[in-house]
């Protein structure tokens, strides 16, 4: 972004991604220039349809661009074979999903050590759970937590490697508005007291105000990137 | 059409995938079954039918030596319909380019016309004609063993003369399907074959003229067999009769009616082991089919569908795919069935076949597999049910686990997170962990039971023809001659060591319970022939008493100590009580063992014997053997070598060819059971798996938690399945003993190993299956949809 002078953790060029869908392709992706810098935390808005997701699943390694260049640092993305790319998420990305995806024969706690056990330098799987307040319910299975619940535990494991992007996909999707933002607020001092970059993506524009940066995308396309000057607590925002 | 009835026919195509491998399940278990089963009612359908066409006897009887006139007055005899009387003659044999030793039988028949009883199905050229003393017709087996055709000739050595015979026809006849030389247990065509010929030429040739030494009779309707066959000997014995036996008895079709019973046993017990593994198979897989359609079920609810209209709808879903599975795989089996049976047709020498599928065998398929698929169905559906439908459409809850056994006990330090999500999802579903085991472990239990009958059959040789009997020849003669013979014997060139034993028909009897045989006395430290203990150790025949071989004494029921009454059924019947003094293991054919003076004794005649068994120097066989030909009182020279190679050819081959093909289809069940179970477990938690992937978990560790489960299944099942194979080896050799033989539960080291190791290369071919499966999950896609 220009007139910053903040560490670029990711940086895009031209990024396209085209779905072949048998008889018709679909162009999720027609390319995106993007950077995106040391622990900010950025709100990705848009439709369904336009796009948000993809990028984050390129960002994340979980997909790769048909076309254009994605770097993370130095580490060219786009060329990374699966091997590299599974090392690249084991170490450097943390995912949060609308649908919580814990590993259902694990408890709170383990799920997030099935995490540490991988890591190469992952902080305490307990102070993890803290920090998402869900430290009383290490021992639940997920059968046990209620829907929030299980999103914070997903965040813990997400954060307890101490990931250098946390890419979370419409991680209050499933949840009612006052369990979201005790998600949302999980979110928030993960970004403050652990300076981990941060990508939200919702389409609720509400969300917006907690963010650095808020970019919006339409059919593939960014339309509009807008700095942030009044960033609101999650408490205080209301859907 | 009603729009739900077309949602069905486009699942069913779109599940399509699926549908064809549970099709082929059912396909296989069904064609088994019904190709087996319909074999068994074919070959005994056959058998009936043919016994029946041809007339075959209720009876036989044979004599020294009896007038023509007595065939009246046993036509007479009160329960008897039909009596023929016959010459039969043991002869030698000559046929051009074979120079082995060829020994056979010549029964009589009418000239110009068919016998009444035991008719002939001339397959080739045509009867013997009156009044043309050199014709022959030849029973089909042997003329193939030695490629003979009508206008072939050889010479036949009758009652010490040669004589040249012309072949005229060839035939079949439901007397002698098996042909059987006295005395040996498997037939071998090669060696020794059975001919029909003139009864005037016959008798004219054997010395026979206005006399018969052979007859066969049928029963008038509601006669007892045993109480005309007690008449008949009263009227036989002053002719030399040695007794009247009933169409079990007889050779032939004791040894047939065994291999049938044999043959029924296996294809009940066989495809009913497969064809419920295929229902369990069916049964999960469908289960799970149907959960995956559970917002489906839901939706249809929303829209105001009963329960009922929902099961039904999924009820009919299952239906068809099970009913074209049968359809399918009875179509299938009737055809393999079709072919097996031409195959036994080709063995047997039946002149025809009624091919006899028996509805209820359908219909007992049929409701095995549509009540297996739907068990499984309705399972999923009543889950699916249960639940109000807009929380049906939510996504699934995660499943509920807790800690396992072994981390509640305080173990768990030892386990890292992925072992410890494969203990807690076996725990958690232990019933499909069970069943899994248990189909894993039939498939391995059916191939320690098909390779058991190798070691069983190898075990019989090695015991009864390594330790037991010793001889390479057994020489028998026309009827029982001076024990000077063994010394004459002894001299002909190339023999080692000779042997005498006496024959004695007997009918061995312990209260209601009787049984006819022979009663062989042989010296009491034999040498070649020698009898063995239960530990394989030879026993000394004492002066007095009897040696029953193991099956026998079952059969009469008795133990060393008891005594037996002897009915001697040679020169003039009489009875006699003997003590069983032990019990010998004889797997081979069953007997009763004396020392040779009491066996003599009992008949009361001097010092005779009936034959000789011979150890020789191979190098002069075909010498000894011409030389043994050519004296007139030997009747039959059977060779050990070729006993067991007739042992092998006949029950050993058929039996292992059966079990070699099952033990391929258990193979197969073993892959199907493992590839499946591990197919269900992806479905089920593909996303668990992916979101390990999106974690930064690799190809091989999240294959690692997928496939550990299974291998830990295999590697519990294959025990069990080792022992329920043991069991189901002691079951089905009890089951498939017959008088002819008994079966040891003999299971190598060998078997153990080969079997666990088929089950082993089918699973790591399933693993490798789904090893590709694995790392095409597309984690994208499977994280955003919800199950």
């Amino acid at each position: 972004m220009e007139g910053t002078d903040a560490e670029v953790v990711f940086e895009t060029r031209g990024l396209a991604k085209v779905y072949d869908m048998g008889e018709v392709q679909v162009h999720a992706l027609r390319g995106i220039d993007l950077e995106l810098y040391r622990s900010e935390l950025v709100v990705l808005l848009g439709a369904s349809g336009s796009g948000k997701s993809t990028l984050v699943n390129i960002l994340g390694g979980l997909d790769t661009a048909t076309d254009g260049e994605v770097f993370y640092r130095d580490r060219d993305l786009t060329k990374a074979s699966e091997r590299e790319l599974t090392d690249y998420r084991r170490h450097y990305v943390g995912f949060i999903f609308q649908f919580y995806n814990l590993i259902p024969s694990l408890t709170a706690l383990e799920n997030v050590e099935i995490v540490t056990e991988i890591a190469s330098d992952p902080m305490d799987p307990k102070e993890a759970l803290e920090l998402v307040k869900m430290g009383d319910r290490a021992d639940h299975f997920p059968s046990q937590l209620s829907g929030g619940e299980q999103q914070r535990v997903a965040i813990a494991r997400a954060i307890a490697k101490r990931p250098a992007v946390l890419l979370c996909d419409e991680p209050t999707g499933a949840l009612d508005s006052e369990t979201g933002v005790i998600v949302l607020e999980a979110l928030d001092r993960v970004n403050r007291e652990l300076g981990t970059t941060t990508v939200i993506i919702t389409h609720n524009v509400v969300q917006g105000d907690m963010a650095e940066r808020i970019i919006r995308l339409k059919d593939g396309q960014i339309t509009d990137i807008r700095r942030n000057e009044d960033k609101k607590a999650p408490r205080e925002l209301k859907w | 059409m009603k729009i739900i009835d077309l949602k069905m026919i486009r699942d069913l195509w779109n599940m399509r995938g699926q549908v064809i491998a549970i099709g082929f399940v059912i396909i296989a278990g069904v064609s088994v079954y019904v190709s087996m089963s319909s074999v068994a009612d074919t070959l005994q359908g056959t058998l009936k039918t043919y016994y029946e066409e041809y007339t075959f006897a209720d009876g036989f009887a044979s004599v020294r030596r009896a007038p023509e006139s007595l065939g009246d007055r046993l036509r007479r005899v009160e329960g008897v319909n039909q009596v023929e009387t016959r010459v039969a003659a043991s002869v030698n044999l000559e046929i051009p380019g074979f120079d082995e030793p060829v020994t056979g039988q010549i029964v009589s028949v009418p000239e110009g016309d068919q016998p009444r009883l035991n008719r002939l199905f001339i397959r080739e050229g045509r009867l013997v004609e009156s009044g043309r003393g050199d014709e022959v017709i030849l029973n089909e087996v042997f003329a193939e063993a030695h490629s003979l055709t009508p206008g072939d000739e050889l010479t036949a050595i009758i009652n010490g003369h040669r004589r040249s015979l012309t072949v005229v026809g060839i035939a079949l006849s439901p007397e002698f399907l098996f042909q059987l030389q006295p005395g040996s247990l498997f037939p071998d065509p090669q060696r020794y074959g059975v001919m029909w010929m003139g009864q005037r030429a016959l008798s004219a040739a054997y010395d026979m003229e206005g006399a018969f030494n052979d007859l066969s009779f049928t029963l008038a309707p509601g006669a007892s067999i045993d109480n005309v066959t007690d008449r008949m000997d009263l009227l036989l014995d002053p002719y030399g009769g040695s007794g009247s036996y009933p169409r079990e008895d007889q050779a032939s079709h004791n040894l047939i009616s065994e291999e049938l019973n044999q043959l029924a046993a296996m294809a009940f017990l066989l495809p009913m082991i497969f064809l419920g593994v295929a229902a369990f198979l069916l049964n999960i897989v469908v289960s799970r089919l149907i959960a995956l359609q559970r917002e489906q079920i839901a939706i249809l609810k929303a829209f105001g569908y009963s329960d009922w209209a929902v099961a039904m709808h999924y009820t009919k879903l299952v239906v068809i795919v099970a009913l074209a599975g049968v359809v399918v795989g009875t179509g299938l089996g009737i055809w393999m069935g079709g072919a097996m049976a031409e195959m036994y047709l080709q063995y047997y020498k039946f002149p025809f076949l009624n091919y006899t599928l028996q509805w209820p065998v359908v219909l007992t398929a049929f409701l095995l597999t549509v009540g297996a698929s739907l068990g499984g169905a309705l399972m999923s559906i009543r889950r699916a049910l249960r639940l109000p439908p807009a929380e049906a459409m939510r996504p699934e809850p995660p499943p509920s686990y807790r800690m396992t056994l072994v981390e509640r006990l305080g173990l768990q330090k030892l386990l890292d997170q992925p072992t410890r999500i494969i203990l807690r999802n076996l725990e958690r579903q232990w019933v499909k962990s069970a069943l899994t085991v248990i189909g894993i472990a039939s498939s391995c239990a059916i191939l320690i039971m098909g390779l058991f009958w190798g070691d069983a059959f190898d075990y019989i040789i090695q015991v009864q023809y390594g330790i037991a009997q010793r001889e390479d020849i057994t020489v028998t003669f026309n009827e029982p001659t001076s024990a000077s013979a063994v010394y004459e014997i002894s001299s002909l060139p190339g023999v080692q060591h000779a042997e005498p034993f006496r024959s004695v028909p007997v009918r061995l009897k312990s209260g209601h319970r009787s049984y006819d045989t022979g009663i062989e006395g042989i010296p009491p430290e034999p040498y070649l022939r020698r009898i063995i203990n239960t530990e394989l150790q030879p026993i000394t025949i004492p002066r007095e008493g009897i040696v029953l071989t193991q099956n026998l004494a079952g059969i009469l029921q008795v133990r060393p100590g008891d005594k037996i009454t002897v009915e001697v059924k040679e020169g003039r019947r009489y009875e006699r009580e003997v003590p069983v003094v032990s019990l010998a293991e004889q797997y081979l054919g069953l007997g009763a063992y004396m020392n040779l003076r009491s066996a003599n004794r009992l008949v009361g005649g001097g010092s005779a014997i009936s034959g000789v068994f011979l150890m020789i120097d191979e190098q002069y066989e075909d010498e000894l053997t011409q030389a043994l030909q050519d004296r007139p009182r030997v009747a039959s020279i059977v060779s050990q070598d070729r006993a067991i190679e007739s042992f092998m050819e006949t029950s050993a081959e058929s039996m292992l060819t059966m079990t070699f093909v099952l033990s391929l289809f258990a193979g197969v069940i073993a892959l199907g059971v493992v590839y499946n179970s591990v197919r269900i477990s992806l479905s089920e938690r593909d996303r668990e798996l992916a979101s390990m992937r999106v974690l930064g978990f690799t190809r091989g560790e999240i294959a690692y938690i997928l496939l550990g489960e299974m291998a830990l299944l295999v590697l519990l099942s294959i025990p069990i399945g080792l022992g329920i194979g043991a069991l189901l080896s002691r079951w089905s050799a009890q089951s498939l003993q017959t008088e002819m033989y008994r079966i040891p539960v003999i299971l190598g080291s060998d078997t153990f190993s080969l079997a666990a190791a088929i089950v082993l290369i089918a699973a790591i071919i399933s693993a490798l299956l789904m090893r590709r499966r694995l790392n095409k999950l597309d984690l994208t896609a499977v994280l955003k949809t919800r199950e």
